[in-house]
């Protein structure tokens, strides 16, 4: 069992844990993830890793409620603990093993959507760790959905908050905010954005007008996460490759984002169902196949 | 008195019912059968049987005892060979290995030697017979990656020598393939793989899940900082192959792995579990093999119309004879000298058929099978809405690609001395699929042996 040791709401929707694991702990780099089932019956789900503690053996994950499992893990409070926490899972983001010294002289921008702030984070710490400024934009719906903003503050070069509604920071779309530093004359070397695969799609079709590098990570469905059952296959460029195994980050310029949406969609009507089993017991007859529901 | 010829028959559950659930097919014998059926054994001097068992089984000891009605005996000359016979008595191909060999499969039906083994493990487990344990441990650590057939019984042989061994499982439940490739209705989770792994346990042996060697540690790290001694790997072939065809991104197409792993490991079958699965309703399974097989009976059992398709014709079949036979007894319908060309998806991204093309058998190839070739023009069309791609598995690189000086081939397999398993590296043993490429539970669990043994010696010169 892997104990939580503190459990907190950020916002309406976004759920933050910090959770036992020594061995995830001690070996996990920035741009891996885990693997966690709440108990017996739960679902395998992948999570980024938000932070972690190689001293204390944890593991900061964060999380936004969607299907039945992760609405399970909401309920959790400090003292429970998770059955099953696998990891370090995927590979760490491509810049840990660069060459210092030339990694100083790039130029790095982060764009983050969403809980992908999570994702986000250790990255830009682990950076300023070795002495390397990052941008960082971070978008959200409004100013109540944007999270880890202190954090995010103390280890970025320069912070740029956006709202889609304009209660704070820029007021627009994460793709405004870049086009208007290109704009205002900054040059960057490579773009790191992680969020939602729309905005991934968008923030990509930019870059590549704009000529920017850009690195992705993948969030596609996945059961081992070891390589095992190849559901989260993507295409990038022409070749097929696994997420859990060859990612989670990949070229952003060549991943296919309209197949991986689609793909993303293939369970959305189960876990529907397996919602609503949750939310109404006994009393709905989702999953049976037929109740006419979303067939 | 029976007809010595004729083999006891084994009771199984109806056709048409088991279509329908996921129980297990075969109930096995009762002792009275079993006794009887042992009666037919001809105890012979120089047993043949013996030879064809990749662990080397007693099994002319083992039946005598039955025969007396002496079933604890018979487990304990079976428990000397073999740590998992409840497993071995269900999924090993018994045909073409002891049973093959019997003296009576000359003129009658071999012995039923797999049954036999099969009733002695049930009996022992339902009657909570203990395995023989060592006296006392010898204090030296061995490490074991994967809780498959080989690791489970590397593990156990190592136990009963007095080693302090501790499993690791990649995944949250023990048994490697026992647990997530193999489906319940074919070998029963709770009932036996469980009960059969407790008995490891009872050995001394520990266990850890959810530690993935070569990301949540490596082999390096086990010797170094966790003074494990000598290490064996069973890590399996677990990477699904896919046929490079157009379509094969759509939604609904599957490696038999995802489709096994869902149904299996997380019980997708069973509504009290949170794992969907989109099970289908017109299933087509790419190949023949005994993966290919469980597929398509598990999606049968999950409510859908299944089509095995498959390149060359039935005498071609890598499948076990008994699984091809229940899979047509249960309604599996075989397209057989077919080979898929295309898979058809609507706008949505999702499969909607599945183009194919009819082939005939040329030359030998390499393999010593006739060749399948394709015939020209011949191409059909099927309406399908789930794809399940069951081409066979190879061994995951994380381990090799972790762990400095370990040999692999061409086809990504560990490099491992076929008699003690021992690798490139020293102290590092490996066995089964990691070895072979996706093969038998049987051979597995000889390479397992194999290993136990090496490092044994290995240990014991140090």
């Amino acid at each position: 069992m892997y104990k939580i040791q503190k459990a907190e709401k950020l916002n309406e929707n976004i759920y933050l844990m910090v959770v036992e694991a020594p061995r995830v702990a001690r070996h996990c780099e920035p741009g891996q993830f885990v693997i966690v089932k709440i108990d017996e019956t739960g679902e395998r789900i992948p999570l980024t890793i938000c932070d972690y503690d190689r001293e204390a053996g944890t593991i900061t994950i964060v999380f936004q409620p969607v299907g039945a499992s992760t609405r399970k893990f909401a309920e959790l409070k400090e003292g429970d603990a998770f059955r099953d926490f696998t990891g370090p899972l995927g590979c760490p983001s491509e810049f840990v093993k660069e060459d210092i010294e030339s990694l100083k002289k790039k130029k790095i921008l982060f764009v983050g959507g969403g809980v992908g702030a999570a994702p986000v984070y250790p990255q830009v710490k682990w950076l300023k760790e070795h002495g390397i400024d990052a941008d960082v934009i971070i978008g959200s719906k409004n100013k109540d959905l944007l999270i880890l903003e202190d954090e995010m503050r103390a280890v970025s070069g320069n912070y740029y908050p956006c709202t889609d509604d304009g209660s704070y920071g820029h007021a627009g779309m994460v793709t405004t905010m870049v086009e208007e530093l290109v704009e205002q004359g900054n040059h960057y070397d490579v773009c790191i954005a992680i969020g939602p695969m729309i905005m991934m799609k968008f923030v990509c079709l930019l870059t590549k007008k704009l000529a920017i590098p850009t690195v992705v990570s993948m969030n596609p469905i996945m059961v081992d996460g070891t390589g095992m059952c190849g559901a989260c296959r993507l295409l990038v460029g022409d070749e097929v490759k696994f997420a859990c195994v060859d990612g989670p980050e990949f070229d952003g310029h060549l991943v296919d984002f309209d197949n991986a949406m689609k793909r993303q969609q293939m369970y959305k009507t189960q876990e529907g169902r397996a919602l609503l089993k949750l939310q109404e017991g006994d009393t709905h007859h989702g999953g049976c196949g037929n109740c006419g529901g979303d067939n | 008195m029976a007809d010595m010829l004729k083999r006891i028959p084994v009771r199984e559950q109806d056709a048409k019912v088991r279509a329908t659930n996921f129980e297990e097919v075969c109930y096995g014998y009762n002792k009275e059968e079993a006794m009887e059926e042992a009666t037919r054994c001809l105890n012979c001097k120089n047993a043949r049987c013996i030879q064809g068992c990749p662990v080397s089984i007693n099994i002319p000891g083992f039946i005598s005892k039955v025969k007396e009605g002496d079933i604890e005996g018979a487990y304990q000359v079976i428990g000397e060979s073999s740590a998992l016979p409840a497993i071995c008595g269900r999924v090993c191909p018994q045909e073409s290995q002891c049973e093959c060999k019997c003296i009576r499969g000359i003129k009658g039906d071999a012995v039923s030697i797999g049954k036999l083994e099969r009733f002695v493990a049930d009996y022992a487990l339902e009657h909570d017979i203990k395995p023989k344990k060592a006296e006392k441990t010898n204090g030296h650590k061995v490490a074991v990656i994967g809780s498959g057939p080989s690791g489970l019984t590397c593990a156990g042989d190592l136990a009963k020598l007095g080693y302090e061994v501790t499993v690791f499982e990649a995944l949250h439940e023990l048994g490697g393939v026992l647990v997530y490739g193999i489906p319940e209705f074919r070998l029963p989770k709770e009932k036996v793989v469980k009960k059969e792994i407790e008995k490891v346990k009872e050995l001394g042996v520990k266990f850890e899940t959810n530690v993935v060697i070569g990301k949540s540690t490596t082999i390096d790290q086990l010797m170094e900082e966790e003074n494990f001694e000598a290490v064996f790997i069973g890590s399996g072939a677990g990477l699904p192959m896919f046929m490079g065809i157009p379509g094969e991104t759509a939604n609904g197409v599957f490696s038999a792995n995802e489709y096994l792993t869902r149904s299996n490991l997380m019980k997708a079958f069973d509504n009290n579990y949170d794992t969907p699965i989109a099970a289908g309703k017109k299933v087509a399974v790419v190949g023949g093999g005994n993966v290919a097989m469980d597929a398509a009976r598990t999606a049968l059992r999950l409510g859908a119309n299944v089509h095995i398709v498959y390149r060359r014709s039935e005498a071609e079949l890598p499948a076990r004879a008994e699984e091809v036979h229940h899979a047509k007894e249960e309604g599996i319908i075989f397209n057989l000298l077919t080979n898929p060309v295309e898979i058809l998806t609507d706008d949505n991204g999702w499969v909607k058929g599945m183009k194919v093309i009819k082939m005939e058998l040329g030359e030998p190839d390499a393999s010593g099978r006739r060749r399948p070739v394709p015939i020209e023009g011949s191409e059909y069309e099927i309406e399908l809405d789930t794809v399940i791609m069951a081409l066979g598995t190879s061994p995951n690189p994380l381990i090799a690609s972790t762990t400095e000086g370990l040999e692999t081939n061409r086809r990504r397999c560990i490099v491992a001395e076929e008699e003690n398993g021992q690798t490139s590296k020293a102290a590092v043993f490996a066995g089964g699929d990691a070895v072979t490429g996706a093969a038998t539970v049987i051979l597995a669990m000889g390479a397992g042996k194999a290993g136990a043994k090496g490092i044994h010696e290995y240990l014991s010169q140090k």
